[in-house]
C-alpha cells in the first residue's frame, strides 16, 4: 500500500512539474507583456514594475524561483490587483467553489446512481427509456445553456429560486443543479450499464438460487459491485465539476475561484491564470489519487502494492 | 420408493429475435428420494434449461413455461410465484453451477455467502451462522475453515471454490441438489475429488441429486439412473446399467461410441456424431435426430417416434424398437459392451401416454 | 400402430455430410452490424438528424438573401418573422443564416479535432501496441503523463497564449485529445494480437503488414469508430464552452458556441437569440451521442444472436 502510494506520488510530482513548466513557458510566450494594457505606461514605471515582479531577470532564474515558490505554496502576486497575491484570491474564492462543487458532486452521484439503478432494474421498460433519454439530454446540453435556462425559467419566470448571488442555501440550489446535470447524466449511464453487466453475472443467479429476494440481491450483490466503476469515475467527475464551475459561477454571480479564473482570463492576468491553473492541477491530481486509493480499499480483488491492478 | 420430484410433459420456450426457441419440448421424468439422476446431452439439448426451470431460474421473459407440471414434495413448482419460490430455492432445493470462478460474488467473503442462506432460511443469527459456515466449509473438505471463512473467492483455487459452492448449496440441508455441470470447468484430478465429495455428502445427508452433464464418463461414477436428452426431449432413460450395457437409442450409441475408455485395448477409432443439433426455432418434422442418424428410416423423417418401454425402468424413443423395423447392429464400440439384462420385457412396449 | 406401412421402415438414404452443412446463412460482420443498427430506432433517428444537419450546414446559408456578417443596424434584435426566420441579433444579422453558417464551423471543428485525434491516436496506439515491450512502455508512459494534465485547463491555457482562432482552437483541443484514442487502439491491438487467429495467420506465413491490414485494423474498427463518433460531440461541447469563456472563434465568424454565449447575455429580452443556436448544439451532440451508442450496441459481439 505504502509503496503504491509513494509510486503514485512520484508520478504525480512528475506530471505537476510538467504542468508548471509548461504553464510557465506558455505564459512567457503569451502575446503582449502583462502591462501592455490600454494605456502606455511611462518607461520608468514599467521598469519598476518589471523589477517588482522579477521580470528583468533572466528566464532561468525566474523559472527556478517559480518552482521554489510553488513548492512553498506561494503562487505569486496578481498582475491586475495591486497588492493582492494569487494565494489571497484562492483563499477567498476556493471555499465558496468547494462548497458549491461538493453540493453538485453529491447531487450528481446520488441522483445519477438512483436513475441508473432504476433504469437497469427495469431494463427495456419505460423507466429505462425515460431515464436514458433524460441522461442523453443531460449530456447533450452544455452547462452554460443549462444554467441559463434554469436561471431563466425557475428563477426569473417562476421565481422559485433566487436569480443570482451567494447568500443562503437557497442560492446554491440552482447553480449546484446546473453544475451537476452533465456529470449526473454520465453517472446514470455508467451505473446502468455496469448494473446490467453485473446482473448478467453468474453470481447473481447463484444468489437467486439461494432464495434471496429481488431486493436483497439488488442491494447486497448487484449495486455494490455495480458501483465500483462509478467510483473510478469520481476522478474525471471532479474535473468536470471544477471546469463546469467556471461558467456556472459566472452566470450566477458567485464569488468563487471559478469566476475569478474566468475574470483573469479576460483580463489576461497571467500570474493569476498560471497560479490558479497550477492550483487546480494539484487539486485534481490528488483527488484522482484519493479515488484510486479508495477504490483499492473497496474492491478486495485489487492489491495496491504492485501498482498494477489485478484481475 | 417415494418420489421426491416428478416432472410431467414440461415445455419451455424462449422468445428471441429469430422467433420462438423451443428449448424443452415435453420432458417427463421423476426422481426418487436419495437417488441420483444424471441428465446427459450435448450443449443446446435443453438439459440446463430443464434444471433451471425446476428452480424457476430461467428469466421470464424471454423464457416461458408453455405447459407441464413440476411436482416437488406434492406441490407444483410451475405454478408458484417468484415470491413463493424464494422459500424453496436454497432451502429445499440447492443448486451448483458450472463455473465456480464466476458463480461466487467476487466482492463478498465466502463465509458471508454461505451465511446468507443460513440467515434467510434457518433464521440463524450472525454468530450462529458463522459457526455453521465454518462447519460447512470443514464438511466440504476445505482446510483451515476458520481462516477461509473470512477470505474472498479470488483467494480460493477453482476446486476450492466449487467446494465452497457446494457448501452454499447444502447449507440448509436441501432435499434436492441440482448440479449443473459441476465438474466441467475443473481439472480432471479435481473433478474426481468433487465427485467423491458429492457422493460422500449424499450418503451423509440423504440428498437427492440431479446431475447435469455432457460427460457420460462422469455419469457412470455418480448416477443411479440416466436420462439422455436430445433437442429438448428425453430420448432414452434407464438405470446406469441399462444405459451403458443395453442402450437402445442410436443417439445414446453415438454418445457411448464417442466416449474414450481405458479398458478398450483398442485400435478402434473414437466415433464422432456428425453434424450439430437442430435449430429449435423450427424443430424438424419426425425424429429430430434423424438427419444425423446413420440408422434413420423413412418414417423417422415423417413421424415422431413414440416412447418404447424396454423394462420397468428403461425407456427409449426410437422407431428402431418398432416390430416392423429392420434389425440393426449398433456400432462396434457399443456392441462390445452389450449384455443381456434379465429385467427386460420380451418385446418393447409402446407407452401410450407419458407416465 | 398397425396401420403404419411397412415400407416406411426401409432405411432412408441419409447423406450424413448434409448434416455438416450450415443451415443458417452466415451474415458478414458488417452486414450484421448494420441490421442491428437499423433496428435501433433512437440511433436511426440520430442518423437522420445528422444527415439533415449536414444538409442544412451546406445549403442553409444560401437559402436566404442575407450574409452571415453583414450588419443591418435598422433591424437589430428582431424576433423570428417571415423576413428573418430565426430573427436577428444585436447587429441586425440574420440568425438563420448565421446558425447554418455556424453549423459549418462547429461541425468542422468537431470533425477536424476528431480526425486529427484519430490519426495521431491510431498511429501512436498502433505502434505502441504492435511493437510492444520497451517501445510500448515508453510511449504509454508519455501518454499517461500527458493524460494527467487536466484537459480543459490546458485547452484554456493554450487558447490564451495562442490567441483566438479556428486553427488554434483545433490545435489546443488535439494536443492531448488524441490520448484517449491511442489508448483504445493500443488496447484493441494488444487484445487482438494475442488472439488465435492472428497467431494462425502468423504460422501460415502472413507478413506483418498483411496481418495489420487484413486482421488487426478491420477488427479494431468497431471501437475506433465508436470513439470517433463520441469524440465529435465532445469537441463541439468544448468549442461552446470556450466560446462562453470568450475564447471562441473571433467575430464576425459565427460558431454555435459564440452565438449561444451571446444569446445567454440577451436571454431575458431576446430569448430567440439563445434558443436557435442552443437547440442545434444540443441536437447535434444528442445525435452524435445516440449514433455512437447505437454503433457500440450494434458492434457488441455479446449481443450477437
Amino acid at each position: 500500500m505504502l509503496r503504491y502510494i509513494s509510486r503514485r506520488l512520484l508520478s504525480i510530482l512528475l506530471s505537476l512539474f510538467l504542468i508548471i513548466t509548461a504553464t510557465f513557458f506558455l505564459m512567457r510566450a503569451a502575446p503582449g507583456g502583462p502591462f501592455s494594457g490600454e494605456k502606455k505606461l511611462p518607461p520608468e514605471i514599467e521598469k519598476n514594475l518589471n523589477e517588482y515582479y522579477g521580470l528583468d531577470r533572466p528566464w532561468y532564474e525566474q523559472y527556478t524561483d517559480y518552482l521554489v515558490s510553488i513548492a512553498k505554496w506561494d503562487f505569486g502576486p496578481s498582475f491586475k490587483y495591486k497588492g493582492q497575491t494569487v494565494n489571497d484570491l484562492i483563499n477567498e474564492g476556493f471555499p465558496v467553489s468547494f462548497f458549491l462543487g461538493m453540493e453538485a458532486l453529491l447531487l450528481a452521484v446520488s441522483l445519477g446512481i438512483l436513475l441508473g439503478v432504476i433504469a437497469a432494474l427495469n431494463h427495456n421498460k419505460w423507466q429505462d427509456y425515460g431515464a436514458m433519454i433524460f441522461a442523453v439530454l443531460g449530456i447533450s446540453v452544455p452547462s452554460f445553456i443549462m444554467a441559463s435556462l434554469l436561471q431563466y425559467v425557475l428563477a426569473i419566470k417562476l421565481g422559485m429560486f433566487p436569480v443570482a448571488r451567494w447568500e443562503s442555501l437557497q442560492h446554491t440550489v440552482l447553480p449546484a443543479l446546473a453544475l451537476a446535470a452533465t456529470p449526473m447524466a454520465f453517472i446514470a449511464r455508467l451505473t446502468r450499464s455496469s448494473m446490467l453487466e453485473v446482473l448478467s453475472n453468474d453470481y447473481i443467479r447463484t444468489a437467486k438460487a439461494k432464495g434471496l429476494s429481488k431486493g436483497q440481491i439488488t442491494v447486497k450483490h448487484a449495486i455494490r459491485n455495480a458501483l465500483l466503476p462509478v467510483v473510478t469515475y469520481l476522478g474525471p467527475l471532479s474535473a468536470a465539476v471544477l471546469t463546469g464551475s467556471f461558467v456556472i459561477e459566472k452566470i450566477f454571480g458567485i464569488p468563487g475561484l471559478g469566476s475569478q479564473f474566468v475574470l483573469s482570463i479576460s483580463n489576461r492576468d497571467y500570474t493569476t491564470i498560471m497560479g490558479v491553473t497550477v492550483f487546480y492541477s494539484i487539486l485534481l491530481l490528488f483527488s484522482v489519487l484519493l479515488v484510486d486509493i479508495a477504490y483499492g480499499l473497496i474492491d478486495p480483488r485489487i492489491k495496491l502494492a504492485g501498482g498494477k491492478k489485478g484481475e | 420408493m417415494e418420489k421426491l420430484l416428478e416432472v410431467k410433459d414440461l415445455q419451455v420456450s424462449f422468445q428471441t429475435y429469430g422467433g420462438e426457441v423451443q428449448a424443452v419440448r415435453g420432458v417427463s421424468f421423476h426422481l426418487n428420494k436419495g437417488e441420483t439422476l444424471a441428465i446427459v446431452g450435448e450443449s443446446g439439448s435443453g438439459k440446463s434449461v430443464t434444471s433451471q426451470t425446476i428452480m424457476r431460474l430461467i428469466p421470464t421473459p424471454p423464457g416461458k413455461i408453455k405447459s407441464g407440471q413440476i411436482i416437488f414434495n406434492g406441490e407444483d413448482l410451475a405454478k408458484k410465484t417468484d415470491k413463493e419460490m424464494e422459500a424453496i430455492r436454497g432451502k429445499d432445493i440447492g443448486m451448483i453451477f458450472q463455473d465456480p470462478m464466476t458463480s461466487l460474488n467476487p466482492t463478498m467473503k465466502v463465509g458471508h455467502q454461505i451465511m446468507e442462506v443460513l440467515v434467510k432460511h434457518l433464521k440463524m443469527d450472525k454468530a450462529a451462522a458463522k459457526e455453521r459456515a465454518i462447519e460447512l466449509l470443514r464438511l466440504v473438505g476445505i482446510p483451515f475453515p476458520e481462516k477461509r471463512v473470512n477470505q474472498y473467492p479470488h483467494e480460493f483455487s477453482g476446486g476450492m471454490r466449487q467446494r465452497a459452492m457446494i457448501a452454499v448449496a447444502l447449507a440448509s440441508n436441501p432435499k434436492l441438489l441440482i448440479a449443473d455441470e459441476p465438474t466441467t470447468a475443473l481439472d480432471v484430478t479435481i473433478q474426481a475429488q468433487i465427485l467423491e465429495l458429492m457422493k460422500d455428502l449424499q450418503k451423509k445427508m440423504g440428498t437427492s441429486i440431479i446431475f447435469i452433464t455432457h460427460d457420460l464418463g462422469v455419469v457412470a461414477n455418480v448416477a443411479d439412473r440416466v436420462a439422455v436428452m436430445y433437442a429438448g426431449k428425453i430420448v432414452e432413460m434407464g438405470t446406469v446399467d441399462e444405459i451403458f450395457y443395453d442402450p437402445r437409442h442410436p443417439y445414446t450409441w453415438g454418445l457411448l461410441a464417442s466416449m474414450p475408455s481405458l479398458d478398450s485395448d483398442d485400435k478402434s477409432e473414437l466415433a464422432a456424431i456428425p453434424g450439430t443439433p437442430p435449430d429449435l426455432t423450427n424443430p424438424p418434422k419426425g425424429d429430430a435426430f434423424a438427419p444425423r442418424n446413420p440408422y434413420a428410416m423413412k418414417i423417422d423423417f415423417e413421424l415422431e417416434p413414440p416412447m418404447f418401454k424396454i423394462s420397468d425402468t428403461h425407456y427409449a424413443a426410437t422407431w428402431l424398437l418398432h416390430p416392423d423395423a429392420p434389425k440393426v447392429e449398433p456400432p462396434e464400440a457399443v456392441k462390445k459392451r452389450l449384455r443381456q439384462l434379465s429385467s427386460n420385457y420380451p418385446q418393447p412396449v409402446i407407452v401410450k401416454e407419458s407416465e | 400402430m398397425q396401420q403404419l406401412p411397412k415400407e416406411m421402415f426401409q432405411p432412408a438414404s441419409v447423406d450424413l455430410s448434409e448434416a455438416e452443412k450450415i443451415s443458417k446463412p452466415s451474415l458478414s460482420f458488417w452486414k450484421d452490424v448494420s441490421i442491428r443498427f437499423r433496428k435501433n430506432k433512437l440511433a436511426m433517428f440520430g442518423l437522420v438528424l445528422l444527415i439533415l444537419l449536414v444538409f442544412m450546414a451546406i445549403f442553409g446559408p444560401h437559402m436566404t438573401k442575407y450574409d452571415y456578417s453583414t450588419n443591418d443596424l435598422m433591424n437589430t434584435n428582431k424576433p423570428p418573422s417571415a423576413e428573418h426566420w430565426f430573427g436577428t441579433d444585436d447587429l441586425g444579422r440574420d440568425i438563420f443564416t448565421r446558425t447554418w453558417y455556424g453549423a459549418r464551423i462547429s461541425l468542422f471543428i468537431g470533425l477536424a479535432a476528431a480526425l486529427i485525434d484519430l490519426f495521431i491516436g491510431v498511429l501512436w496506439g498502433g505502434i505502441a501496441g504492435f511493437r510492444g515491450g520497451r517501445t510500448d512502455d515508453v510511449m504509454m508512459r508519455i501518454a499517461d503523463i500527458l493524460w494527467a494534465v487536466p484537459y480543459l485547463l490546458l485547452v484554456i491555457l493554450l487558447m490564451v497564449v495562442l490567441g483566438q482562432g479556428l486553427g488554434t482552437m483545433i490545435l489546443a483541443m488535439t494536443i492531448t485529445g488524441w490520448i484517449n484514442m491511442a489508448r483504445i487502439v493500443r488496447g484493441q491491438v494488444l487484445q487482438l494480437k494475442s488472439q488465435e487467429y492472428v497467431l494462425a495467420a502468423q504460422t501460415l506465413g502472413a507478413n506483418t503488414s498483411r496481418i495489420m491490414f487484413k486482421h488487426l485494423i478491420p477488427n479494431a474498427m468497431g471501437p475506433i469508430l465508436v470513439t470517433l463518433t463520441l469524440s465529435i460531440p465532445s469537441a463541439i461541447f468544448t468549442e461552446a464552452f470556450l466560446s462562453y469563456l470568450g475564447l471562441g472563434v473571433p467575430q464576425p465568424l459565427a460558431s454555435w458556441g459564440t452565438m449561444a454565449s451571446e444569446g445567454v447575455q440577451a436571454l431575458q429580452y431576446y430569448p430567440w437569440r439563445l434558443f436557435f443556436p442552443a437547440t442545434f448544439i444540443c441536437l447535434t451532440i444528442f445525435a452524435f451521442n445516440v449514433v455512437g451508442d447505437g454503433l457500440r450496441d450494434a458492434l457488441d459481439p455479446r449481443l450477437r444472436k
